[in-house]
Parts: C-alpha cells; structure tokens; sequence
C-alpha cells in the first residue's frame, strides 16, 4: 500500500466518519416518523457555531460542547414539536418541504446570528501531525474516527439493550403494534430528533477545526448525509455508516487520483450508480409489494 | 381448447412455497373457482395470473400465447382482467373515471393527439364516458355516477371494481373474495352479476371464501391447501370429496366461516378507518 | 352535464387569459413587468412539473437541472457559437430530452424517497457540470447570453417579452389540460393511486412515467432557454438545488394536481422573494418560515384549498383531485 493511497484512504475515513453520523441522525429520524428531515444539516452547523461562540466567550471545551450539543439538540426538539408534529398524515413531499423551509429557517437565522464568515475552531488536542504507515494524519481525524466509533458502539448498545432503545426500534417496525403494547410513540418520536440533531451536532463539532464552519455549511454535509443514509438502505444504522464511509473514502480517493473539480459531484454519480442497480441501497429492505 | 393453461406453477418467497407445482386449465365461459383456508396461496396465484407476481418454475398461457415472466399490462392487453382483495380502486378520481381508465386499451392515442386533444379523441372521449357511465349502471352504481370514489362506501368500491374490470374487455375475469366484507343482501346479488358475467361470454375466476356464493355459481372448483392442489373437479364432485371436507369444509368449517368473517368484518373496518 | 363538466378547463383558460390580458393595467413600470415576466418562466416550468408531482405523483428534487441545461444550452449555442437563437432552443430542447429519456428510465423505477434521492443527486450533477466546464459556462461566475431575434426581429425589453411569455404560458397550460383530460393523463393519475391497479387494465406504468418526466423536463428547458435570453445573463445558481426546491415548493403551495395551482403556487413564490427584500437581513428566515407554515397550514396548496370550500356542498367529480397519501 502507499503512502498516498494510506493518506487518501485516512482522510476519506474522517470525512467518511461525519458522512456516518449525519446519516445515522437522518435513519434516527427516518424509522422514527417516516420523515426525511431536510434540516439534519443545520444541526452540525448549530453544533459548530456555537461552540465557535461558546469557545471564544471563554468556555473551555469541557463545558462548551456539551452546551453546544444541548442546544443543537434543543432545536431538534423545537422542529419536531412546532414543525413536524403538527404536519402529521402530511404527504411524504409536503414534509420534505417543510424541513426544507425549516432548514432554510435556520440557516436564515444562523446568518442573523452570526454572520457569512469562516470560523475555526481550536483542534482538541494540539496540531501536531502523526505518522501513521508513511501517511500523515492530525489528532482532530483520530478524534474524529475514534468518537464516531464510541458513538456507534453506544448506539447499538441503546438500540439493543435498552428498553427506551427497543422502543425506539419498535415504533420504526410497526407504529400501531408498538402503540398497542404501550409504546409512547409520540415520545419515541419527538427523542428521534432530539438524538438526531445532538448526533448532527457531535459531528459539527468534531469537523470544524479542520474544515472550519460557516452558517451555511449544512448544505452540502446535510446532501451528503442524505446520500449515504439512502446508499446504506434507509433505516439502517448499520447501512448509514458503511454508507457513509463509503462515500467519504470514494469521494477523496476520486479527488486525489482523477480529479478535484469534481470532488462534490462523485458523491451523487456513486448514488446514481448504485440506485439504478440496487434500487432499495446496499442494505435496504427489498419486500415485494403486497396486494 | 382450454382459454387458460397453468403447468407446474410455483412461487417462493425466501425459502416458503406460497404455490406449489400446481397445474390446471380453464374452460371458455365457465366459473372456476379456488378455494381454501387463510394462507392457502389463493391471492398469490390470482397475483401470479396476472402478472403481479412473477412464477419461480412454470408456465402460464392464455390460448396461443405464453404469459409466462411477462407484465402485468401485457397480461391485460391479452384480455385478461381482475379485481383486488385489497381495493385497489383510484381515490384520486371520480367513479367515472375510474371506469374510464379500464377503458384504456381501446381509448390509447398518440401523445400529440393528447395533448393538442383532437376532434376525434375529443369524440371518443365523450363515447368513453357514455360508456363508463353505462357499465356503472351495470354493476348497479347507477347512484355514483358523479361520485368521487373517495366518497363511496365499502360495497360500491367492490362493484367499481369490477366495472372497471369490465370496462377492459376481458377474456377472463379474476374476481379476489368479490364477497369479502358485503353484507348478505350485497352478497346475494353477486350471484346474479357473475351469471351476467358468463351469459357475456366472459370465463369467470373466482377466489372467495363465502361457500354459498361458491357452491352456487362453479362450474369447477380447485382447493388449495398450503400452495398445492388438494382437490379439483366439477362444484359438484369437489363438495362430496372426503379429503375436502375433512380439510376445509369438515369438522372445522363452521370455525373457518367464523374466523372469515370477523376477518373481513376487520378489513371493511380498517377500509372505513382509512377513508 | 358535458359542457358542466368541461368548464374547469375553458373556464379556467378563460380567466387565465383575461388575467393575463388585464394585468398590465396595474404593472405600472419596468420593474413590475419584470417580474410578471418571471413569473410566467416560472409557471411554465411548475405546470409541466406539476404533471409529473401533482399527477403522476412521481417527486423531482432535480428539476432546476433540466432548466439550467435548457439556459446553458441555448446560451452557449447562440453565444458562444453564433447559432441562430431558434435553432439553439430547438437543438438545446432537443437534447435535454434526450438526457431525460436516457435518466429517466432507471431513475423512474425508484419510488419515495429513493426517486427524491436520485433526482436531487442528478440535478447536482448538472449544477456540478456547469458551474466546473468554465471553458463553455463561464463558471461560477456566469456567461452573458444574446437577444433573442426570430428572423430579423428582436425580441427585446419588458412589455414585448410579458406577452410573448402571457401566450406561451397559456399554450403550456392548455397541453398540461388536454393532456389530463386525456386516456394517458387518467393512466397517469390512476397510476399515482394505484400502480399495480393501473397496470392490470392495461397500463404501462413505467412508459407513462417516462413520457411525463420528459414532458416536464422540456417545459423546464424551454423556459430556461427564455429565461437566459430575457435576462440576457445566466450563472449557475438557475440550475442549483435550491432553485429546484423553489419550484417543487410553487407546485406544492399551489396545491399538487391543480393546473391553475401551479400557476398561482409560481406566481406568488416568484413575488414573495421581491416583497422579503423589505426584511433585509431576515429575508432568508421569513422565507422558511412562510414555506414551513403555508404547508403546515395548507398542506393541500392554495387552490384545493380554496376550491374545497366553494365544493362544500355540491361534488364537481371531473376537476376533484387530490392526493391521497
């Protein structure tokens, strides 16, 4: 292996990682209520900025993040209750809508906020690079890679062990059964966003000392998200981060070997690809139509 | 000459035999019917015999032509015409108009005549309508000629159904649990509407788990007992069949009626719900 | 009872047209005409993606792609090559059918949020395309594009572009009716319900979603291609993905399946943004807001709306449709 390949294959791993955790909030969400939530983005815009903020007020990280996260988590909460509640029974295409119009909102906002520059953000633990294999690699992409694997570890963990998480889980299979045996499925419901915009926000946070923010940077991550929760399967944790990885490890080895200029598109032709021959993702389900 | 011909049909799903290695030929201006428990593989067959569903082994052939692997419009275009046991009836329209798609076939034009809407589509449109609003009386929905379907309750859905089956012209037309969820007067004139059916020289199909209807009106019965063919015969030598009756019709067949219609009291309740 | 139910359809061209021909007693300068202009571009292009959303129910998150293709070819055709504007809409349409017919069939085989995915994906695409080939577009910095001139006539200012535009929006809703009022418009509604119900008379769905995603990406295309000329200007952002989410917006807020809905769904999206500029810096915020509570409040659109409650009473079965998902 060399050490270009080694280099590529590291920072499509970093990118790759927040690609996974901006997916796994939209399956969150997805298996939840059905929704697709537009406004998944935002959330890792919120959660950079405002530690942005928060840091530069004097807070040290020990403090800012978790503020950060509560409040990424706290809008969550807010576009459930006052945006997608009240949409319920809506069309699948009036409640992509109105994420949009919520996202739209919110970058609107962040703009008042704050304002249309960069920001960055203090790496966690210095700067220094590290050699790995001839490749070198920063200590914020091991933060990066190594908190999204804790993340996924705990995410299954709750998924599968505790009762809030099999909950959860059992709203997304069947909402009337998981109603009918005591599920609180409009509790269920209104957690998946919160749990979903602290994950978005997890992910702010970890990109911003190497890639900056900015109060529109949801944009793109918030597509590309979009993208490797469809490549992975909706509604599949496990899909949402293979997804992901995928995309990111593709995205800058397509960069790196054939060409820069079309590093944001590779994403979408991979999709395409992928689409027109599994037309439910890699690990979605595949249930004939019943009639 | 049989107008259909199934051999060694089959369909799994996973590792399960919904149908099993059934093969069976269908007589011109008969009623055949398929009956059987819950489960037995009867929907999945009617899905099989009209393309909804492609076969894993076998073949199916309506007069000279191979159906087999083909879709479910070409098996349409040759004439073949069904309802569903899940309405599949198109809420967005009107009862009319639901009719007037069956008539799709006859009525197809080109896309510049659609959209520059000549003299003459404009002409077979107003005979298309006429038409739809003849076939609506015909199944008795002579009350819904202006209805949106979304508006219709339970029963007509069933009859509009049919008539846009009708409205396509069949050869064969496969009815799915036509009685499901009517009540016994609704029921009761199903018998009549399947005997028009025929004396149009329309071969009937019939899935239907209401006994009367099916003893009444079969000229021959097919039993399925987990996806294969347990019995098959005229109504007449299927009823008296000793392994039917022990299987379906026996010990268990006042159980079995009663768990049908609470499932279909279930299912025009849920309809209900859903609209 | 027939020329009851064939009144939607003239009646509604009719008032169409008597708007149309009576607007410019209030479009009191330029500027009002200006945007009268754009906003019949824009409901050309929502009335055909109105027969692909609202009719056959099949969602497009790309379809800004189709009318930046539609600008970009036109300008780059008669700009950069000299070609005479006719023949570059025409070869510039041409083409972007082509595309969509090429797309189309893999793409229209995915359902839900799979189809949203893929032609959100294919839209970027197309952006990505345009805003990078610079040697052709200019980049992201645009490409100026020539009058539009038929024979030794051109097309120019304001007043003359409003009723050239006032004719051809009409034209693109009389074919959007004809084609609704059509067997294959009821095939494609009837598929929208029910696919499999569809095909079992008959239909062949995947043919009927081909044709009205190519329908609808030609009625992008050549109001791209008007637009670029009007405007005499284009950059990227006509084919970004928030252009596409803006027209998909008018379509919905019009109200899905209303021909005339799209028409006032691009009418007042196309304002709004003109009126926001008062709002200055919370421009962007109110516009998401005003999108996120019109569909909470109206997730039908405008016009059913509306239309719902003049039908209280009475049912007019041939114009009731709406979406039942």
């Amino acid at each position: 292996m060399s050490a270009q390949f080694m280099q590529y294959l590291l920072t499509g791993l970093t990118v790759g990682a927040i690609y996974a955790l901006v997916a796994l909030g939209f399956s969150i969400i997805f298996n939840a209520s059905h929704v697709i939530n537009f406004a998944q983005g935002e959330f890792v815009m919120i959660g950079g900025m405002t530690t942005v903020t928060l840091t530069a007020a004097g807070l040290p990280y020990l403090l800012a993040i978790p503020l950060a996260i509560a409040a990424a988590a706290l809008v969550g909460l807010a576009l459930e209750k006052f945006a997608v509640e009240p949409a319920r029974g809506a069309s699948v295409i009036t409640l992509i809508i109105i994420t949009i119009g919520a996202s739209i909102f919110l970058r609107g906002l962040a703009m008042v906020i704050w304002d249309k520059r960069f920001h960055a953000l203090k790496p966690f633990t210095g700067d220094t690079p590290i050699a790995i294999g001839g490749a070198t690699v920063l200590p914020q992409s091991l933060w990066v890679i190594g908190v999204t694997l804790a993340i996924v570890l705990a995410l299954s963990w709750f998924f599968g062990r505790t009762l809030l998480g099999k909950a959860m889980l059992a709203t997304s299979h069947n909402r009337l059964a998981a109603q009918l045996v005591g599920i609180n499925v409009r509790m269920v419901l209104f957690l998946s966003f919160g749990l979903s915009a602290a994950l978005g926000a997890v992910a702010g946070i970890l990109i911003a000392p190497i890639t900056t923010t900015s109060y529109d940077v949801g944009v793109m991550l918030g597509l590309k998200g979009f993208a490797s929760a469809i490549l992975g399967g909706l509604g599949s944790g496990v899909g949402a981060v293979v997804g992901g990885l995928v995309l990111g490890i593709a995205e800058t080895m397509s960069a790196g070997y054939i060409s820069s200029a079309y590093k944001d598109a590779i994403a979408f032709v991979i999709i395409l690809a992928v689409l027109f021959f599994m037309p439910s993702g890699l690990f979605g389900k595949r249930g004939s139509e019943r009639v | 000459m049989n107008l259909l011909r199934v051999e060694g049909l089959s369909k799994k799903f996973g590792g399960v035999n919904a149908v099993e290695d059934l093969s069976f030929d269908i007589r011109p201006g008969s009623v055949y019917s398929i009956i059987g428990p819950n489960g037995a593989g009867k929907t999945t067959l009617l899905n099989l015999l009209t393309g909804v569903y492609q076969p894993s082994a076998g073949s199916i052939a309506l007069g000279d032509h191979d159906l087999t692997g083909r879709a479910p419009y070409e098996y349409a275009r040759q004439g073949i015409a069904r309802t569903f046991q899940n309405l599949q009836v198109f809420f967005n329209m009107s009862a009319l108009e639901n009719v007037m798609v069956g008539r799709y076939m006859q009525e197809r034009c080109g896309l510049a005549s659609a959209l520059l809407r000549t003299p003459r589509l404009a002409r077979a449109e107003r005979a298309c309508r006429e038409e739809a609003a003849e076939l609506l009386c015909y199944v008795g929905l002579q009350d819904y000629l202006s209805a949106g379907a979304d508006a219709m309750p339970y029963g007509a859905l069933k009859r509009l159904e049919i008539a846009r089956a009708l409205a396509t012209k069949p050869r064969l037309m496969l009815l799915d649990e036509p009685a499901a969820g009517l009540n016994p007067t609704e029921a009761l004139e199903l018998d009549g509407l399947i005997g028009r059916l025929t004396g149009r020289g329309v071969t009937v199909v019939l899935v239907e788990h209401n006994m009367r209807l099916v003893m009444g009106v079969s000229d021959h019965i097919l039993v399925l007992d987990y996806g294969r063919k347990l019995a098959e015969g005229p109504a007449l030598a299927v009823r008296n069949n000793p392994k039917v009756i022990e299987a379906y019709l026996g010990s268990s067949a006042a159980q079995d009626a009663s768990i049908g219609e609470a499932i279909a009291g279930a299912v025009t309740m849920a309809a209900e719900m859903h609209r | 009872m027939l020329s009851r139910l064939a009144a939607p359809r003239t009646g509604g061209m009719l008032a169409l047209a008597v708007v149309i021909a009576l607007l410019p007693l209030v479009l009191s300068n330029k500027y009002f005409y200006d945007i009268a202009v754009l906003v019949g571009l824009n409901a050309i292009v929502c009335v055909g993606l109105n027969l692909l959303i609202g009719y056959a129910g099949q969602i497009s998150l790309g379809h800004a792609g189709f009318f930046g293709a539609g600008a970009y070819g036109s300008a780059i055709l008669a700009s950069r090559y000299g070609w005479p504007p006719l023949a570059a809409m025409l070869a510039t349409t041409l083409a972007v059918a082509a595309l969509a017919f090429l797309v189309g069939r893999p793409i229209l085989r995915l359902k839900g949020h799979y189809l949203a995915m893929a032609t959100l994906g294919l839209g970027i695409i197309i952006f990505m395309v345009i805003t990078t080939e610079d040697r052709f577009t200019g980049g992201p910095d645009g490409i100026s594009v020539v009058p539009l001139s038929i024979g030794g006539f051109v097309l120019q200012g304001e007043r003359l572009w409003y009723w050239v535009v006032g004719a051809l929006l009409l034209l693109a809703v009389w074919l959007a009716l004809n084609l609704i009022e059509s067997p294959a418009g009821r095939a494609l509604r009837a598929l929208h319900s029910s696919e499999v119900g569809a095909e079992v008379v008959g239909i062949n769905a995947a043919e009927h979603k081909l044709m009205v995603f190519v329908i609808s990406a030609v009625f992008a295309s050549i109001a791209g291609s008007l637009a670029a000329h009007y405007s005499g200007f284009v950059t990227p952002g006509k084919a970004a993905f928030l252009h596409s989410i803006e027209l998909v917006t008018m379509v919905v807020f019009g109200g899905m399946a209303s021909t005339f809905g799209a028409v006032v769904g691009a009418a007042v999206l196309t304002t709004l943004p003109q009126l926001l500029t008062v709002f200055e810096d919370y421009e962007m915020m109110v516009f998401g807001a005003v999108m996120m509570g019109t569909m909470i409040f109206l997730p039908r659109g405008v016009v059913p709306s509306v239309a719902r409650l003049f039908r209280a009473r009475r049912r007019e079965p041939a114009d009731h449709a709406e979406t039942r998902r």
